[in-house]
């Protein structure tokens, strides 16, 4: 009796699992796979259409016999790149009309026309021509000849499926001089924008965590930055940094706090006189980072309050007792209390900082020295329109993202479901 | 007498008044007021003077008198020394005073001898500062987007600092930026489309994460620990590395350009976040309850319909909000997979509108404050629901 109760409830669980995971399993696995495969192929943006014939059909009177109709069909191999084999072709007349010359390819036969055109190279064009008639040397109506739609068909290779293979993506992007550089920059972003946002989000909950007129408020427009969509907001603050007639630059220049407009997001550099030495600052990575923590830090700040809120008051209590002042209660008791959940959110944030794309790609779309991995998926695979580069840089990333993953499994593991 | 507590209090206290100040100033410059300079240096001694002079005096005259005649006497010495300005900035200067001197209405010698006095007014002031910093610098993005949409790219090149919205004008006039985008831009249609793929996205999502969440939940199958990591596993996993082969694969199917495509992206992308905040509310609800349901006769259908959904309506709302927002305001598949003007989202339409640089910047606000304000609304109005799925779901984002 147990027995079968249990294979019920096994069969249950499945069925209602099956769509899920089913669908996830497409969606998200299927793709992390599929990059793999990808990867190892020379494959541009434009060989991912399946190569198909194609054609036109155009109805032509011949001459003042009403009788007669040339009809011309244009057929065209829709790539540029890849062959098609086998074309077949097929199109029906009706009743009682004929055609007259019939090309060699061709036969007909109870009222259809099918042809064997063979091979067609890529780029492949022709023109080709019927003349058809009726038998009873009636008026054809164009019109009836127009509705038929001719069917074409042929066999083309799909690049993404044949099994030739070449290591020359990875090649290229390891030897790209630039891969350091790219590595870098990714590291800059990824670790200033993770402990800055977590530095705010802890200033803020320790803010919010105090009575004050206007906290439930303060609490609702610290996730603003969060929860507004990220085009709308990375585009006000391109227009708040603009150089030409940004607020920014325009209040800065008008207080002679600056001498001419700096161009925030375009400029690489930055060289600033600090004590004498000349310091080269990222200038348009800083302005990313900045919006990164402008928008990531409410996250941050969610979590921090949410253990500030968690520790017992008794413990503040006592410590007054014993004498200690804001400073010390902070250091001793809310620090220790508040590490678990700030190391979480730094390998959590860190990770998902690493992936980032939107907010670069919508600020500087990747120039001026912001280029990052993720924004480098996008370059190769759209911009320069190489999809097997795109794939072998996310190949990268997903190697990067498990070694980051296995450390913090390693290091935090099951302890991330108790907070 | 000690010296130290009050030099920090004296140091900090007329900062944070001139911070208070500089900040007013910077605001009315925005509404189009002619002032160039911020005169930090003579401002901090006044305020200086300000704080100096209302410690010594304490307690001695009445508190009320006390707030009324220093912000008086402040905000006079303020205007002679300051450029010339209407009176509506000094008023606003007026009120900061009395903001500032009612704070410090307390502070006398006898109350600087207290313990730890020093770090207590850091903090105080601190928290004030830190108040008026945050609220500054998370709202004036927004307010800046909205304010642009009222005004025209020419007044905003001329005097980019003019962020004042003429009222005066014809109502046409000032809501011209949001007439435009809707015909011009055809925005009516773009606000249809993210409605259907967001509410899509909801409903297709909880229709696949119940069950299964119930299953992980409640029945016991083979490779159910395994099913649950890696749910968590697969949530890390972002978008930019899915979309090229999805691309490929998306346009050799002719998913691209279409809403469905969309709707099982975003649906599979959300999918496992769902499953694990509901699974986690499901296993807080008493077994017994389903049990009685068992007896009754239910099949698992009857228990998920009739028991388990009605009792966990705050962990799916929580879910739904968050899918919805996430959703509405996805960018990088929406890029990717609509080139087509006839099936942009919203997100996809502004970005959309700044491919053309001859776009006037009004029209790019506007569309942002469209596709803005439906979720700060729905934020604000659901804020407890929202908040609870942003923290279970917040290891992405």
């Amino acid at each position: 009796m147990t027995d079968t109760l249990s294979k019920i409830e096994k069969r249950t669980a499945y069925t209602l699992l099956l769509p899920a995971v089913f669908l996830v399993f497409a969606i998200v696995l299927f793709p992390i796979f599929a990059n793999i495969w990808i990867s190892f192929k020379e494959v541009q943006l434009k060989d991912i259409r399946i190569p198909e014939p194609r054609v036109k059909k155009i109805v032509k009177s011949v001459s003042e016999d009403k009788t007669k109709l040339k009809i011309v069909y244009r057929l065209r191999n829709s790539s540029l790149i890849e062959d098609i084999n086998n074309v077949e072709f097929l199109d029906k007349l009706p009743k009682d009309i004929e055609p007259v010359n019939l090309d060699s390819r061709c036969t007909f036969k109870s009222k259809k026309i099918e042809c064997d055109f063979g091979n067609w190279k890529a780029k492949y064009k022709e023109n080709f021509e019927i003349v058809i008639r009726n038998i009873n040397n009636d008026v054809i109506d164009k019109n009836i000849i127009k509705l038929q739609k001719p069917r074409l068909s042929g066999d083309a290779d799909n690049i993404l499926l044949t099994t030739k293979f070449t290591l020359k993506n990875f090649k290229q992007v390891f030897n790209e001089n630039e891969f350091l550089d790219l590595l870098l920059t990714t590291f800059y972003f990824t670790f200033f924008g993770t402990v800055g946002a977590i530095i705010f989000g802890m200033f803020a909950a320790q803010l919010v965590n105090q009575k004050f007129y206007g906290r439930t408020f303060m609490r609702s427009i610290l996730l603003f930055p969060y929860v507004g969509p990220v085009v709308a907001l990375a585009y006000t603050w391109t227009l708040l940094l603009d150089p030409n007639s940004g607020t920014l630059n325009a209040l800065l220049v008008n207080f002679d706090i600056i001498d001419k407009p700096i161009n925030l997001l375009g400029q690489k550099y930055l060289t600033l006189n600090l004590l004498g030495f000349d310091i080269k600052l990222r200038l348009a990575l800083t302005t990313v980072i900045m919006f990164e923590i402008w928008r990531y830090f409410p996250l941050a700040f969610l979590f921090i309050l949410a253990r500030l809120q968690a520790v017992p008051k008794d413990l503040y209590e006592a410590a007054e007792v014993d004498g200690a002042g804001p400073l010390r209660k902070f250091i001793n008791i809310t620090l220790p209390q508040i590490t678990a959940i700030l190391s979480i959110l730094f390998m959590i944030r860190f990770i998902w900082n690493f992936n980032k794309f939107e907010d670069i790609f919508l600020l500087t779309g990747g120039a001026s020295g912001t280029r990052t991995l993720p924004i480098n998926v996008y370059q190769q695979g759209f911009a320069v329109s190489n999809i097997g580069m795109g794939s072998a840089v996310s190949i990268v990333i997903v190697m990067l993202l498990i070694i980051f993953m296995i450390i913090y499994f390693k290091l935090i593991g099951k302890r991330a479901n108790e907070i | 007498m000690r010296y130290k507590p009050l030099l920090i209090y004296l140091f900090i206290s007329s900062i944070f008044l001139t911070l208070l100040g500089s900040i007013w100033k910077i605001m009315a410059t925005l509404q189009g007021l002619k002032l160039t300079e911020i005169n930090f240096n003579i401002n901090f001694l006044l305020a200086l003077l300000l704080s100096c002079t209302l410690i010594f005096i304490g307690k001695k005259i009445n508190r009320l008198i006390k707030i009324l005649v220093f912000s008086s006497i402040f905000t006079v010495v303020y205007i002679l020394i300051n450029e010339n300005a209407p009176i509506w900035y000094n008023s606003g200067v007026f009120l900061i005073s009395l903001f500032f001197t009612s704070r410090v209405k307390n502070y006398d010698l006898s109350y600087l001898k207290e313990d730890f006095i020093s770090e207590k007014i850091i903090f105080d002031f601190l928290s004030l500062f830190a108040i008026v910093f945050f609220a500054f610098v998370i709202l004036f993005p927004f307010y800046l987007m909205f304010v642009t949409s009222f005004k025209t790219q020419a007044a905003l090149l001329f005097n980019p600092l003019d962020l004042s919205i003429n009222f005066t004008n014809n109502i046409m006039e000032v809501f011209k930026s949001y007439f435009v985008i809707f015909k011009t831009y055809d925005f009516g249609r773009y606000i249809y489309t993210s409605s259907i793929v967001s509410i899509g996205t909801v409903i297709v999502t909880l229709i696949f994460a119940i069950p299964a969440a119930y299953a992980v939940a409640r029945l016991n199958f083979f490779g159910k620990t395994f099913l649950s990591t890696s749910i968590l596993v697969i949530y890390m996993f972002p978008a930019i590395v899915l979309v090229i082969p999805l691309y490929t694969v998306f346009s050799q199917l002719g998913l691209r350009n279409s809403i469905e495509g969309l709707l099982i992206v975003y649906t599979a992308t959300t999918l496992p976040v769902a499953i694990y905040m509901l699974q986690g509310y499901f296993k807080s609800i008493p077994k017994e309850i389903e049990d009685a349901g068992l007896i009754d006769g239910q099949n698992w259908f009857g228990i998920i319909v009739k028991i388990i959904i009605p009792l966990s309506l705050p962990a799916i709302a929580s879910v739904a909000l968050y899918v919805f927002m996430i959703a509405w305001n996805e960018f990088l598949f929406s890029l990717m997979f609509l080139d087509n003007p006839k099936s942009f989202t919203l997100s996809r339409a502004i970005n959309h509108l700044t491919g053309d640089a001859e776009t006037p910047r009004q029209y790019l606000m506007a569309g942002s404050v469209v596709v803005t304000l439906p979720i700060l609304l729905i934020f604000v109005y659901f804020e407890k629901y929202l908040v609870s799925g942003l923290t279970a779901g917040s290891v992405k984002g």
